[in-house]
C-alpha cells in the first residue's frame, strides 16, 4: 500500500519538480538559518557559526541531489539531461549529425526495405484463412511447361471425388493470357484480362466476395447463366467503384454476362498464381465444355485439419496413376495415368527466391555492419576531440556508468533519428516497389511495412546504436585521466592505441565491403551471362500485338485473313516482316507429343512433352529465329492428311540421330501424320536460364491444327513504339472489333522473364556501392586524421629534407598496408561464403577469378584514391607553419 | 570527520526520525536532526543535510506529514509530525531491530571454541 502510494508520489514529484525544488530549497535555508542562530548563541562570531553550520549540514547539493532521487525517478531525470545536453552538442556539431544520420539513414533504410520484401514473400502467411492448409498440386516433371503441369477436368473432379486427405479441391484455367477478352459496349472494344476457374476456387481458397456472392452451381455448368466476378482494381477503374453494381450485366465478347459480385481488394490472383499478371475478371468454368481439351487445369487444394503434407502426398501417390484423362476415353490411359506432386503453396510460391532472398538479406546486415563500423570511427575521431572534455567530467565526479550511459544516449539519439529518416526512404522505396509489375516477383503487390518491419527497425535502430556507440563510450570513459589532461597528441601512447583501434575498425571495413562487392561481382557477372545467352531468337526491333479476328471456325477464311494482315501490314513503313504465332516464348505456353511414324510407346518408351506453337509463314523471321535446314511455311501448307511441321534442333537430335530430320514422317499427338520441312534453331522458351526443351511449329493454315489466338509479331528497323499507331489502323480496318490491345515490344518478355534476377542484382549492386563508398569514408577518415595528428612530425621530416613525393608515398604506402590487409581478410572470406550462393549463379564459378581480381582491384582503387587526399595535404604542409603550431 | 562515529546503516536513519517526531511531536528538519545527535550522544556520524531525502521517503509513504509554519523564533519552516500509520510502521520497525540486535548481541557473544 505505502509502495503503490510512494510510486504515485514519485511520478506526481517527477512531474512538477521546479516547486518542489524550491520548496526544499527554502527548507535548507531555514535549516541553515537555525543552525547559525544556535551557534551564534553558544558564543561563536557569526562568521564562525556559519561556517560550523555548513559543515555540520554536509554538502548542499549532494543533499538535494539525494532528496531528489528519493523523491522522484531519478532514472527519467538524468536521461532528460541527457538528452538535452546530447541535442545541445549535436546541434553544435552540425556537419558531423548530419554525415553520421545520412549513413545511418541509407543502413537502416536499405535494411527496412530488404527487411520487408523478404517478410512479404518469405514470413508472412498468404492471405487467406488457414493458408497453411492450402497445397498446390501439379505433375512431378513440368518439362512440358504448362500442359505438363496441369490436369484434364476429368481427373481433377475423381481426385475430389476420391481423396479423403483433402476438404476441397479446386483449379484454374492455366492458360489463359493477358488480353484474352473484349469488353463491348459504348466505343470501341477494350481489350480486359479474364481467368477462367472452377466454380469453388473461391470457396476453397478462403475468399468472399467484397459485394455480392461467389458463382452458384448453376452458373458453373453448360447452358448456365453467363456471370462473372469483378477484381477489385477493375471494379474501381472501370465502374467507378459503383456499390450498386452487382446484378447488371455487361457484354463480354458479345455475350450480356451478369456481375454477381466483386472480390475484395487483398485479393490478386497474379500477386500468387502469376507473377506479374493483372487479371480482371474471373468466370466460372463449365467443366463438361472443357473435358476434351486435355491437361488444362491448375489444381489447388486445402487440406482437412489434422492432415499433413506427406499423407496427403502418399494417398495422391495413390489414387493420381489411376486417374482417366478422359473419363470417355480409358483407352488413352494404355500407358498409364496421371502422378502429382504436393506443394505448400506458400513454399511453391516463393520457396524458389528463398535462397535469394536471404542472400539479399545478409547483404543488407553486412552493409549495416559496414555502417556501425563506420559511424563508431567517426565517433572515436569526435572522441579524440572530446578526451579532454570527459577527462575533465571524470575528475569533477561523473562515474564511468554516468558517461558511457550519456554517450549511448548520444547513439541512441544518431540512430534513431537515421531509423526515422530511414523509415522515409524505404517508405518510398516500398511503395514504387509495390507498384512494379515488371518484376516478375510473386506476393509483390502486398508490399507495404507493417507492424513487424516496425519492430524490426527499432529493434536494429537499437541494436545498432549500442553496436557503434559502445566501443566510443568505453574508450572515453575508461581513459587514463592524467594522461589524457596532459596529452598533447603528440605521438603519445594514448593516440597511438587510438588510432589503432581504427585502423582495426577500417580494416574490418574494408574486409566487409569486400565481401559484399565480391558477391555483387558473381551476381552481376551471372547476369550478364544471362543477357548474352543465344536465346534463339531476336528480341531487339521486334514486338508484337495480339490481333482479333472472326474465321467462323474455318482454316481456309482464317488463312485469308491472316493472309490479308500480314500483307497490309507488310506495307506501313518501316515493317520489314510480319508473321503470327498463337503464343509467344517466354510467355504463355502449351504442349503436344511428336514422335517419328510408328514409334511404339510401350517398347520404345515415352517421348517428353513438346512446345507448340502454330504459325503463318514469316513468323520464324519476324521474330529472328533461325531456320537451319529446310524451309519456312508457306500459306499452301494446308494438307489435312500429311500435315507439315518444323521442329527444333532438341528434337531432331532425338528422333533422328546423325539423320537429315527434313523429310522425315512425324505423328502429332500420337494421330496426325506431318512431314517435317524444316528445323530451326533451339529457343529458350521459359527464360534465358533454362535449357530450351522440345520445340515444334505448326501451320495455321491447317485445319487440323488449331491455333488459340494470333499475335502478331513485326520485325522493323524503327522503334517498335513508333509504329503502333499505323499497326493498329489496319488491324482495325480489315476488323472493326480489334480491341486496343498492348503493343509490346518483345524484349518486354525477355525482360520480364530475367526481372527477378534483374532485381537482385540491382539491389546487391547498390549495397556494394554503398559499402564501398562507406569504405572509402573509413579509409579517409583515418588517413585524415593520422595525418593531422603528424602535421608537426611531417613537418620535421620535411625540415629534415624529406621531399614532398617521400612524403606522399609514406601516406600512400600507409593507406595501402591497411587496405591490402582489409582485402585480404575480404577476399578469404568471399572465397568461402561464395559457395553458398552458387546456386544463385548462372554460368559462372563461385570463386570466379575474373570476378575476385576485378572486384580487389576495384576496391584497391577506391582505398588509394581515398587515401590520396590527406597525402596531398599531408606533402603541402609548409614546415615552418607546422613546427611553430602546436 | 571523526572515524570514530558510527556509520549509520542503510534505512536506520528513517525509523531515527520516525522515533524521534514520536517522542516530541511536531518539528522541523534541523531540529530532528539535532535531537538524534543529542539522543545518540553525538555517536552518529550524520550530515545533517541527508535528513531531507529521509523525511521525503517517509511523507511518500503516508508515514509523515509536513505543513509550512512559523518557529518560536518567528522563522518560517516545514514542521513534521508523524501519522498513526506512521505510529503503527515505528512499532512493527522497533520491534524488529529490537529482535535483530538481540540476535546480533547473542551470535557476537559466542565464545572462541564454539560450546553449542
Amino acid at each position: 500500500m505505502s509502495t503503490l502510494r510512494r510510486a504515485l508520489a514519485r511520478v506526481r514529484s517527477f512531474v512538477s519538480k521546479p516547486p518542489l525544488d524550491a520548496d526544499l530549497e527554502a527548507e535548507i535555508a531555514a535549516h541553515i538559518e537555525f543552525a547559525i542562530e544556535e551557534n551564534i548563541q553558544r558564543g561563536m562570531t557569526p562568521l564562525e557559526a556559519r561556517r560550523k553550520a555548513f559543515i555540520h549540514f554536509g554538502g548542499v547539493e549532494t543533499a538535494k541531489y539525494q532528496q531528489r532521487e528519493s523523491r522522484g525517478i531519478m532514472r527519467l531525470d538524468i536521461l532528460l539531461q541527457d538528452l538535452r545536453y546530447t541535442l545541445r552538442t549535436l546541434g553544435r556539431d552540425r556537419g558531423f549529425t548530419l554525415v553520421a544520420i545520412l549513413i545511418l539513414a541509407l543502413g537502416i533504410g536499405a535494411n527496412i526495405a530488404v527487411f520487408s520484401v523478404v517478410n512479404t514473400l518469405l514470413l508472412r502467411p498468404l492471405p487467406f484463412p488457414d493458408s497453411q492448409q492450402l497445397v498446390r498440386i501439379h505433375q512431378k516433371d513440368p518439362k512440358g511447361g504448362e500442359s505438363s503441369m496441369t490436369y484434364s477436368t476429368d481427373a481433377m473432379l475423381s481426385f475430389q471425388r476420391q481423396t479423403q486427405s483433402f476438404q476441397q479441391v479446386t483449379g484454374y484455367f492455366a492458360f489463359s493470357t493477358p488480353d484474352n477478352a473484349k469488353l463491348m459496349g459504348n466505343g470501341q472494344p477494350q481489350p480486359i484480362t479474364g481467368m477462367t476457374v472452377a466454380g469453388n476456387f473461391f470457396p476453397t481458397l478462403g475468399v468472399a466476395p467484397m459485394l455480392g456472392r461467389n458463382f452458384s452451381a448453376e452458373e458453373a455448368v453448360k447452358n448456365g447463366r453467363p456471370v462473372t466476378l469483378l477484381s477489385y482494381p477493375f471494379w474501381k477503374r472501370q465502374f467507378g467503384a459503383n456499390p450498386g453494381i452487382v446484378g447488371q450485366t455487361i457484354n463480354l465478347d458479345g455475350t450480356q454476362t451478369t456481375i454477381v459480385g466483386v472480390l475484395p481488394g487483398t485479393f490478386d490472383f497474379g500477386a500468387v498464381f502469376a507473377p506479374g499478371a493483372k487479371v480482371d475478371l474471373y468466370s466460372p468454368a463449365i467443366l463438361s465444355d472443357m473435358e476434351d481439351w486435355g491437361n488444362t487445369m491448375a489444381l489447388v487444394g486445402r487440406l482437412k485439419p489434422g492432415v499433413t503434407l506427406g499423407q496427403a502426398q502418399a494417398e495422391a501417390d495413390f489414387i493420381f496413376p489411376k486417374l482417366l484423362f478422359n473419363d470417355k476415353h480409358p483407352e488413352w490411359n494404355r500407358n498409364g495415368g496421371y502422378d502429382a506432386r504436393l506443394f505448400d503453396l506458400k513454399n511453391y510460391v516463393s520457396g524458389k527466391l528463398r535462397q535469394s532472398l536471404i542472400f539479399l538479406w545478409s547483404a543488407v546486415g553486412m552493409i549495416l555492419l559496414i555502417v556501425c563500423v563506420n559511424l563508431s570511427n567517426l565517433l572515436l575521431a569526435r572522441a579524440a576531440a572530446r578526451a579532454k572534455e570527459f577527462a575533465m567530467r571524470t575528475a569533477l565526479g561523473a562515474g564511468r556508468g554516468r558517461i558511457v550511459r550519456q554517450l549511448l544516449t548520444e547513439s541512441l539519439v544518431l540512430s534513431l533519428s537515421g531509423a526515422l529518416l530511414g523509415l522515409g526512404m524505404a517508405f518510398a522505396v516500398i511503395a514504387w516497389l509495390a507498384h512494379q509489375s515488371s518484376i516478375a516477383l510473386p506476393l509483390l503487390s502486398g508490399l507495404r511495412i507493417d507492424g513487424a518491419a516496425l519492430a524490426w527497425t527499432l529493434f536494429i535502430a537499437v541494436s545498432a546504436s549500442v553496436l557503434f556507440g559502445l566501443a566510443p563510450a568505453i574508450r572515453l570513459a575508461s581513459g587514463n585521466l592524467q594522461a589524457v589532461l596532459t596529452d598533447s597528441g603528440l605521438g603519445s601512447g594514448q593516440s597511438k592505441r587510438h588510432e589503432f583501434v581504427r585502423s582495426i575498425l577500417v580494416v574490418s571495413e574494408i574486409a566487409l565491403a569486400c565481401v559484399l562487392l565480391v558477391g555483387a561481382g558473381l551476381l552481376l557477372r551471372s547476369f550478364l551471362r544471362v543477357l548474352d545467352v543465344d536465346l534463339g531468337f531476336e528480341p531487339s526491333r521486334a514486338a508484337a500485338i495480339g490481333v482479333s479476328y472472326d474465321d467462323g471456325g474455318s482454316s481456309v477464311k482464317r488463312g485469308v485473313i491472316l493472309q490479308q494482315v500480314i500483307q497490309r501490314v507488310e506495307q506501313i513503313p518501316g515493317v520489314e516482316t510480319a508473321g503470327i504465332s498463337d503464343e509467344l516464348p517466354m510467355s504463355t505456353n502449351r504442349s503436344w507429343g511428336i514422335a517419328p511414324k510408328g514409334w511404339d510407346y510401350k517398347k520404345q518408351g515415352l517421348l517428353p512433352d513438346t512446345f507448340l506453337y502454330v504459325v503463318t509463314p514469316g513468323y520464324l523471321h519476324s521474330i529472328g529465329m533461325r531456320i537451319v535446314a529446310g524451309r519456312d511455311f508457306t500459306w499452301d501448307d494446308t494438307n489435312k492428311d500429311m500435315g507439315a511441321v518444323i521442329i527444333n534442333e532438341t528434337v531432331a537430335h532425338h528422333i533422328w540421330p546423325g539423320q537429315d530430320a527434313v523429310g522425315k514422317i512425324a505423328e502429332i499427338n500420337g494421330g496426325q501424320l506431318a512431314q517435317v520441312i524444316g528445323v530451326v534453331a533451339d529457343v529458350h522458351e521459359t527464360n534465358a536460364e533454362t535449357a530450351a526443351g522440345w520445340q515444334m511449329y505448326l501451320s495455321q493454315t491447317a485445319p487440323q491444327f488449331g491455333p488459340v489466338g494470333a499475335n502478331l509479331v513485326i520485325r522493323t528497323k524503327l522503334p517498335p513504339a513508333s509504329l503502333a499507331t499505323g499497326v493498329m489502323t489496319v488491324l482495325r480496318e480489315i476488323n472493326p472489333k480489334q480491341p486496343a490491345n498492348e503493343f509490346k515490344p518483345i524484349q518486354m518478355l525477355v525482360d520480364h522473364a530475367s526481372s527477378p534476377r534483374r532485381f537482385f542484382v540491382m539491389l546487391v549492386a547498390s549495397f556494394a556501392g554503398l559499402g564501398l563508398l562507406l569504405a572509402a569514408l573509413g579509409i579517409y577518415g583515418v588517413i585524415s586524421y593520422s595525418v593531422t595528428q603528424r602535421t608537426q612530425e611531417i613537418g620535421i621530416r620535411m625540415a629534415l629534407g624529406a621531399t614532398t613525393s617521400q612524403v606522399q608515398f609514406s601516406v600512400i604506402a600507409k593507406t595501402l598496408r591497411l587496405a591490402l590487409f582489409g582485402i585480404f581478410v575480404g577476399a578469404a572470406v568471399s572465397f568461402f561464403l561464395s559457395r553458398a550462393i552458387a546456386a544463385l549463379l548462372f554460368n559462372t564459378a563461385p570463386s570466379d577469378p575474373l570476378t575476385f581480381a576485378a572486384m580487389v582491384l576495384l576496391i584497391g582503387t577506391v582505398a588509394l584514391l581515398a587515401g590520396y587526399i590527406p597525402a596531398r595535404r599531408a606533402s603541402r604542409i609548409n614546415p615552418m607553419v607546422a613546427l611553430r603550431n602546436n | 570527520m571523526g572515524e570514530s562515529k558510527l556509520d549509520l546503516l542503510q534505512g536506520t536513519l528513517d525509523l531515527m526520525v520516525l522515533q524521534t517526531l514520536a517522542a516530541i511531536g511536531t518539528q522541523h528538519g534541523y531540529g530532528i536532526a539535532r535531537r538524534i545527535e543529542q539522543a545518540s550522544g553525538d555517536e552518529v556520524l550524520l550530515n545533517q543535510g541527508t535528513i531531507y531525502a529521509s523525511l521525503v521517503r517517509l511523507q511518500q509513504r503516508g508515514w509523515i506529514d509536513a505543513e509550512w509554519g512559523t518557529s518560536d523564533n518567528n522563522r518560517k519552516a516545514k514542521f513534521y509530525s508523524i501519522t498513526r500509520s506512521g505510529r503503527r510502521q515505528l512499532e512493527k520497525d522497533a520491534a524488529y531491530w529490537q529482535r535483530l540486535s538481540d540476535v546480533m548481541g547473542r551470535v557476537l557473544a559466542m565464545s572462541p571454541e564454539g560450546n553449542l
